[in-house]
């Protein structure tokens, strides 16, 4: 048996597990990334339109800070997220940017002088003051109240994700490609690595280590239809939901992004629309306006998905050979814009539907794009329920998104939260003895072969790719950006019996080694348990709030609701996860639950709201300072060497 | 050279080979598909495994265009299979082989992967600048002229495919040779203010005929270039720049 020890263990090799491996081996310490590709292949390289951190350089982003950009996060989340994480998120963003400049990002930068832009369906003139020249721009996106998505064209993920691996190979970080993390070694309340599958010559092997950190990404792919990756599967989720121990948190909390391209699924990104962009009906009428005077289309992804599926019930869709779908139209914004800061946009349109974006209208339609829930950690990225694992990024619960993400605030959580939990994981790493686990290792190694034994040696049974392309239509009709108590409920029966069927699977191809059906078969009931949390988890919570719209219980509701599902899978056999409810703590609240001016305002408020408003109210009339009032409402906490304030053009560090 | 087809019966012929079986010899196997609308070459080779051969091997992440994964040799070019439509190919018979130079992990799948890390341990893809770990990360960051940022983002959109390896004269002759992708990387940081390398540390790493001396100038990783990343320029541009540096 082949042992691995380290003192850092990180399961994913995108931005957040990159981050994180670079925070460890700075500090002195062993890293090893465990990839199932390349590391630059991961899907953080996808992300197309940019980064939100409030730096403030750009005419439409002056004004911005930590305190503009905390309330749009708090208002788009639907008041479901951690408000210490946002806060911790908000004053490290503006830093997380700056680092990657150094590091080699080539951030789009302010040129001084005036330019043409296009704000509402209008040509208009920006000026830049010279004293911004040369500093990092940004464009607008949803839900924000400033422009603060900083942005490489259009391939901004791309570069971050180029500069962070650069960085990690120049300081040596080590990164296994191919190779999948099956299980996690743990025992009593203590975690101690994985047992980890080669995926060429199907070889299993101990990784011990003394902290182990999942950040796998999202589990976009138990959908048929979705903007993720292949490899956003969700299996590193079930990692942790699979010990027993580490529960997930709102799972139920999926985001459906506005404009996918139909029928491949593929993203075309909100900056189409932040840069100007409008989205017509079959008529070519721009209806957002209607639905949304103030926003437009320009509110939530949550809220323009809503109302273009409802647009479309209307009999307003294009109808298609792949269903129906409404039109993004870029047009507007010109050839020269579109092929400088959208020019990959035009690249899949070119290729994947044979237009072109300057002359041609979009096909798009609200597809699934971004998982709010994960592994639910506390603050500090230290999952629940096992001492030594950690999780980051998409893969995790961290809470900075509560129940709708804002556009830009993903790409730069992976970098901002792997470099404040990369500090934590080290913190750990240093107060924490490796134990060499080697007997207990050894158990779990020979559990996991055995499975895959009696998998390969079963002569009939179920298929992988129908099991898994069945959970994937199902979950695409019943647990989608409209929902309903019976179809979820259908959902779960559903899921339930393909749960059921998933103990009898078998192989056609019996090889061990570089076999992708076995890799698949090994997946398939993870996948399932993870969509069983969605379905479970979304069946159960009864009120609408951010991207989880029941259609039969419309309100957002405070009074019952303003807590966080907890998701535990108790024994393997279970076919349904027992779910726990974490109360958020409405009286510590910086911003309680309000109004997010979407529609008609729909909440049942908490009987604690006018009380927390009323000191939150008082407590700001005493303190002017913004720090100071801050500090007052909500006290939260930073590694030391990132608790500075941010310096902004003009404002110095007020 | 567009085709209207729809509802052909299409024929891949595929290359079979599992290095790691003994047992296993090359050969090439033929799999017939109706064509539909849109079917791209991910579609195509995921129907034909799930439906009828599941030991084939292929590797995409993204399916986008943007990853790099999925390079292969489709009709004798180097190509993304996930972006490359069945309708473009006249004849209904598309032959698909794994690219050449880069270690064969079965079938369709190369280990571009390890070769990528290589060439960025050997020509150092990262700024060098003695003061990056110093640099306060609360103060305003460091200017840099709109369209410097824009001209080495031009640079940096190389997605790692291995399509300018699989398509170099040079590289199928001597396996040394760095190549298009390791140019374009020396020419994104020589173009970076940020990174203090000096011409001649550049040239200790290129400067020789493993390196941009050695490009016979076939320009195959020009012409199939996914991202139409200005190869010839860059090259022939760091050669002067090289060439230069010995004459101070």
């Amino acid at each position: 048996m082949k042992v691995i020890y380290t003192d850092s263990l990180i399961i994913g090799g995108g931005l957040a597990g990159l981050r994180v491996a670079i925070a460890c081996k700075e500090r002195g310490h062993d890293a090893i990334v465990l990839s199932l590709v390349p590391a630059k292949r991961s899907h953080s390289a996808a992300a197309q339109g940019g980064m939100q951190a409030s730096l403030g350089n750009s005419s439409k982003g002056q004004g911005d800070n930590e305190d503009v950009h905390f309330e749009d996060t708090v208002k788009g989340s639907d008041w479901g997220c951690d408000q210490r994480v946002a806060r911790m998120f908000v004053n490290t963003a503006p830093k997380a940017i700056r680092q990657l400049a150094a590091w080699g990002v080539p951030w789009s930068r302010i040129q001084a002088g005036e330019r043409s832009a296009v704000v509402n369906a209008e040509r208009v003139t920006l000026t830049e003051s010279l004293d911004a020249h040369g500093l990092i721009n940004s464009r607008d996106f949803g839900g924000t109240k400033k422009w603060r998505t900083c942005y490489t064209s259009d391939g901004t993920g791309h570069t971050m994700l180029y500069a962070v691996d650069n960085r990690a190979i120049q300081d040596g970080v080590e990164v296994h490609e191919r190779k999948e993390a099956i299980a996690l070694i743990h025992e009593g309340d203590r975690c101690y690595g994985a047992i980890v599958r080669d995926l060429i010559t199907g070889e299993l092997s101990a990784y011990l280590a003394k902290a182990t950190t999942i950040a796998t990404g999202g589990y976009g792919r138990i959908y048929s239809i979705t903007t993720n990756a292949l490899i956003c599967e969700g299996t590193g989720q079930a990692l942790a939901l699979e010990t027993g121990k580490t529960p997930l948190g709102n799972m139920e909390a999926v985001q459906f992004h506005p404009t996918a391209i139909v029928p491949a699924g593929i993203l075309v990104t909100e900056g189409c629309r932040g840069d100007g962009g409008l989205l017509r009906d079959v008529d070519g009428y721009r209806f957002m306006p209607d639905y949304e005077p103030d926003k437009k289309e320009l509110a939530s992804r949550d809220v323009v998905s809503r109302r273009m599926t409802e647009h479309m019930r209307k009999g307003k869709g294009v109808k298609g050979p792949f269903g129906e779908h409404l039109w993004l139209d870029i047009t507007l914004l010109g050839r020269e814009h579109i092929e400088k800061n959208l020019r990959e946009v035009k690249e899949i349109c070119q290729y994947f539907l044979g237009i072109d974006p300057v002359v041609d209208y979009i096909p798009v339609r609200p597809t699934q794009h971004y998982s709010m829930g994960g592994i639910r950690t506390n603050e500090k990225g230290a999952a629940y329920g096992l001492l030594g694992l950690f999780s980051v990024g998409e893969a995790a619960c961290w809470d900075l998104h509560g129940f709708n993400r804002l556009g830009g605030n993903s790409v730069a959580e992976t970098v901002v939260a792997g470099m404040l939990i990369g500090e934590y994981v080290a913190d750990f790493v240093e107060t924490h003895d490796l134990h060499l686990q080697r007997g207990l290792a050894m158990d779990f190694l020979n559990r996991e072969k055995e499975r895959i034994t009696k998998l390969v040696e079963r002569k009939s049974g179920e298929d992988a790719f129908t099991l898994k392309r069945e959970m994937q239509d199902l979950m695409m009709d019943n647990v989608s950006v409209f929902r309903q108590g019976p179809v979820l409920e259908q959902g779960v029966a559903k899921l339930t019996e393909l749960l059921e069927r998933s103990r009898n699977l078998a192989v056609k191809n019996q090889k061990l080694h570089s076999n992708p059906e076995l890799a698949e078969a090994l997946k398939v009931q993870k996948m399932l348990k993870i969509a069983q949390c969605v379905t479970f988890g979304a069946a159960k919570r009864t009120e609408s709030r951010g991207a989880h719209a029941r259609e039969d219980f419309i309100y957002r509701d405070d009074a019952n609701w303003l807590k966080r599902t907890l998701a535990y899978w108790d024994n393997p056999d279970d076919v349904l996860p027992r779910l726990e409810y974490e109360p958020l703590d409405l009286m510590s609240m910086e911003l309680p639950p309000g109004f997010r001016g979407y529609g008609k305002k729909n909440i049942i408020d908490h009987p604690d709201t006018p009380k927390r408003l009323a000191e939150v109210e008082a407590v700001a009339a005493q303190h002017p300072d913004r720090f100071e009032r801050q500090q007052a409402l909500m006290k939260y906490d930073l590694p030391e060497r990132y608790q500075g304030k941010n310096e902004r053009l003009g404002k110095g560090f007020n | 050279m567009e085709t209207q087809a729809t509802g052909r019966k299409l024929t891949f012929e595929i290359l079979r080979f599992d290095p790691h079986d003994p047992k296993s010899k090359p050969r090439m196997v033929n799999y017939e598909l109706q064509e539909a609308p849109g079917m791209s070459i991910f579609i195509a080779l995921t129907l034909i495994r799930e439906t009828q051969d599941p030991s084939l091997q292929f590797d995409f992440v993204c399916r986008a265009g943007i990853c790099g994964s999925c390079a292969m040799v489709i009709n004798g070019k180097p190509m993304l299979a996930c972006r490359t439509q069945t309708k473009i190919f006249p004849h209904p018979k598309i032959t698909l082989m794994p690219m050449p130079v880069f270690e064969l992990i079965g079938d369709l799948s190369v280990n571009t992967g390890k070769v990528m890390r290589e060439i960025s341990e050997r020509v150092k893809t990262w700024i060098h600048d003695k003061r990056q770990d110093d640099i306060d990360v609360t103060r305003l960051e460091e200017t840099m002229e709109p369209e410097v940022a824009d001209h080495v983002y031009e640079l940096d959109r190389c997605i790692e495919c291995g399509i300018c390896l699989a398509a170099c004269g040079t590289k199928r002759m001597r396996d040394d040779f760095l190549g298009a992708v390791g140019f374009m990387k020396i020419a994104r940081f020589l173009a970076d203010p940020r990174d203090h390398r000096s011409d001649h540390d550049f040239y200790e790493l290129i400067g020789n005929d493993r390196g941009v001396f050695g490009c016979m100038s076939l320009m195959g990783c020009e012409d199939f270039c996914p991202k139409e990343l200005p190869h010839q320029e860059q090259i022939a541009y760091l050669r002067r720049r090289m060439v230069f540096d010995q004459q101070k």
